[in-house]
């Protein structure tokens, strides 16, 4: 649909109330058992960011905080208000960075191994770089059983294959620099009022846990659970105790 | 035909390879000794010096933070050239403006050295290796454009004489553009680009007037350049190329076997090791080629070239080696399979290659080879007439 002068694609999937998802950089979520699991209770609102999916990625779109603006507007034109919203890494740091300019569109936020801060100083590396080590050595990061991890590119059609290489361009397009955070985004969190829910998995390299709990703190009164063996992906390594978690949540 | 001599003043004294992760980006500092590191700086500069008596051109280019160029600054090397040597042109090959920004310094820059040199310099820019993405954090996803919205802005800044100008970009931004000093030639030094396989940029090259550069590839590939080249600025009729370079490794032997050896050690440049991540950043390539890497057919420009050994590369031209007389015919072979070049940029140290031999080899190629090849024509036409013939 046409959204800010820009074509997003939009996924509805199942029946009941609105919660709107907002997936991570690879889009490992979309054929996953945690949202076959959701859509039974809810309608399902995915949205491809600008460059995601089959999304356009206009030129002048560079940063998250740029994507935020684009789904308000989406959020408004699908006449959507105080829905919960979950969003997974990547698409957790969107979230915030919509709930932080205008948090109404939202009733409740789960948010699962977001990035988007930076807490400590410029020598600290709060955010393992995902693009400067080894592939080998990143999965290590993102997963606690790396072999969860390994997608079958050989046997995927040129149609996906090109998501896959549109979705890690973009990511790197609004990621790269400054690296996976936005350094205002810490000065606004407080504007986040609604009901918030951190989900963290234990082993997650890529943010620990000491680095969820703290960005958890900056939101006033939000929630930090932590899912054990589990990486950066929780949902999809431990799906069954994700859902327990988020379902009891948003009840 | 114009031919530069060039060599990426490697630091090769390296642990053996198999203990390293990476020669570039990540390799610790502790394998660098300074001393053999200034002595090598003086050799290489040396070897410039000769090549200036020997008939060459020069051309220099800069990496960062890699053992395979000490060269971290073409601008410092080619004012080193400046004063020094008296005759040849020298070439930077050439500015990183995507990952250096700040145009207009480098605008300075080569303004200060084409008066130094009265006039000898050409001013290449580049869009940067992959690796290059990494020292200097730059998004890869917009280098091109970061690559002309800097040149433009040098260019301006050059051919502006009058009043400071305003250039507020989407990568650069001054309010008050007003060179000092101009560039000694005018209206600006040549200027080329560097590329391999984005057509946009050939084309835009082609129709302002600007060498078009490309290194070692296989010749069906550079002929495929080439022609893009010629044909874009036949297309757009104005202002006519600045004409084509080609970059290949060469040795010159008084003996095959000896060019056989010398092209061995030559080839350490291309086996230069690299951790897969830093080959192919997110963006840098487009998606098509990432589908490609995605099913495990691509990893990498160079990667293909390197692992098909040497005897392939000087059939492909990416080597090319022998008796003076052999390395002229590969010339003339390459020129005639591309459909003629202007400028031959010749790669003729790398890796170990000592000083006695790579001195020995450059003064073959200037004694016997040039006159062979001096005089292939231009393929450039003149004016916008020449290119409408």
């Amino acid at each position: 649909m046409k959204v800010s002068g820009l074509e997003l694609e939009v996924e509805r999937r199942g029946r009941g109330q609105p919660l709107l998802v907002l997936y991570g950089e690879e889009a490992l979520e979309l054929e996953a058992p945690v949202l076959t699991e959701l859509a039974k209770d809810y309608e399902l609102i995915i949205p491809s960011p600008p460059g995601f999916g089959t999304s356009e990625r206009p030129d002048w779109i560079e940063s998250p905080d740029d994507i935020a603006y684009i789904y308000l507007d989406l959020i408004e034109s699908l006449g959507l208000r105080e829905v919960p919203a979950i969003g997974f890494s990547f698409g957790g740091w969107l979230a915030l960075e919509m709930a932080t300019k205008d948090d109404s569109f939202c009733s409740k936020l789960v948010l699962a191994d977001p990035y988007g801060v930076k807490i400590g100083g410029p020598a600290d590396r709060d955010i393992q770089d995902p693009w400067n080590v080894h592939p080998q050595k990143a999965a290590e990061l993102k997963w606690f059983d790396p072999e969860k991890g390994k997608r079958d590119f050989g046997a995927m059609q040129e149609r996906e294959l090109t998501v896959v290489a549109r979705n890690n361009e973009s990511f790197a397009r609004f990621c790269w620099d400054p690296c996976l955070h936005n350094p205002k985004l810490k000065r606004r969190l407080h504007r986040v009022r609604v009901p918030t829910l951190f989900v963290w998995g234990e082993h997650d390299g890529i943010v620990t846990p000491d680095y969820g709990k703290a960005f958890s703190r900056m939101i006033p009164q939000a929630k930090f659970a932590i899912v054990k063996q589990a990486g950066h992906y929780p949902h999809l390594e431990q799906p069954n105790e994700f859902l327990t978690l988020v379902q009891g949540f948003l009840v | 035909m114009d031919v530069w001599h060039f060599t990426e003043m490697p630091y090769p004294h390296l642990p053996p390879i198999e203990t390293l992760n990476s020669m570039r980006v990540t390799l610790p500092s502790r394998h660098y000794d300074p001393k053999v590191g200034a002595d090598l700086y003086n050799r290489y500069l040396d070897e410039y010096m000769i090549a200036d008596d020997l008939g060459f051109h020069h051309m220099v280019n800069e990496h960062h933070q890699t053992a395979t160029c000490l060269d971290v600054a073409a601008p410092l090397s080619a004012a080193i050239l400046a004063r020094q040597t008296r005759k040849g042109r020298i070439c930077i090959l050439g500015n990183p403006v995507a990952n250096r920004g700040d145009p207009l310094r480098i605008a300075e820059e080569m303004a200060m050295i084409d008066c130094i040199s009265r006039g000898r310099l050409d001013v290449g820019f580049v869009r940067g290796v992959p690796y290059e993405i990494f020292a200097a954090n730059t998004n890869p996803t917009q280098t091109v454009e970061r690559l002309w919205e800097g040149i433009d802005l040098a260019v301006k800044a050059w051919t502006s004489h009058d009043e400071p100008f305003n250039f507020e970009g989407r990568f650069t931004r001054r309010r008050l553009v007003n060179l000092w000093p101009r560039p000694y030639q005018s209206p600006h030094p040549p200027v080329w680009i560097t590329g391999s396989s984005d057509f946009d940029s050939i084309k835009k090259a082609a129709g302002s007037g600007y060498v078009f550069a490309t290194f070692l590839q296989p010749h069906e590939k550079v002929r495929a350049l080439f022609d893009a080249y010629r044909s874009a600025y036949l297309d757009q009729g104005l202002p006519g190329g600045g004409g084509t370079a080609f970059m290949p490794l060469v040795f010159t032997g008084e003996t095959e076997e000896a060019a056989e050896a010398g092209a061995r050690e030559l080839i350490w440049y291309m086996t230069a090791k690299t951790e897969p991540q830093f080959r192919n950043p997110p963006g840098y390539v487009p998606v098509e080629l990432n589908v490609k890497a995605l099913r495990g057919a691509f990893s990498g420009r160079t990667d293909a070239m390197r692992a098909m050994g040497l005897e392939f590369q000087r059939e492909q031209g990416v080597v090319m080696y022998g008796t003076p007389d052999q390395v002229a015919k590969q010339v003339r072979r390459f020129y005639d399979r591309v459909g003629g070049f202007d400028h031959l940029l010749v790669m003729q140290q790398a890796g170990f290659l000592d000083h006695a031999r790579t001195v020995r080899s450059m003064t073959l190629f200037a004694k016997e080879v040039l006159p062979q090849i001096r005089n292939l024509a231009r393929t450039r036409p003149n004016n916008a007439k020449g290119a409408a013939e």
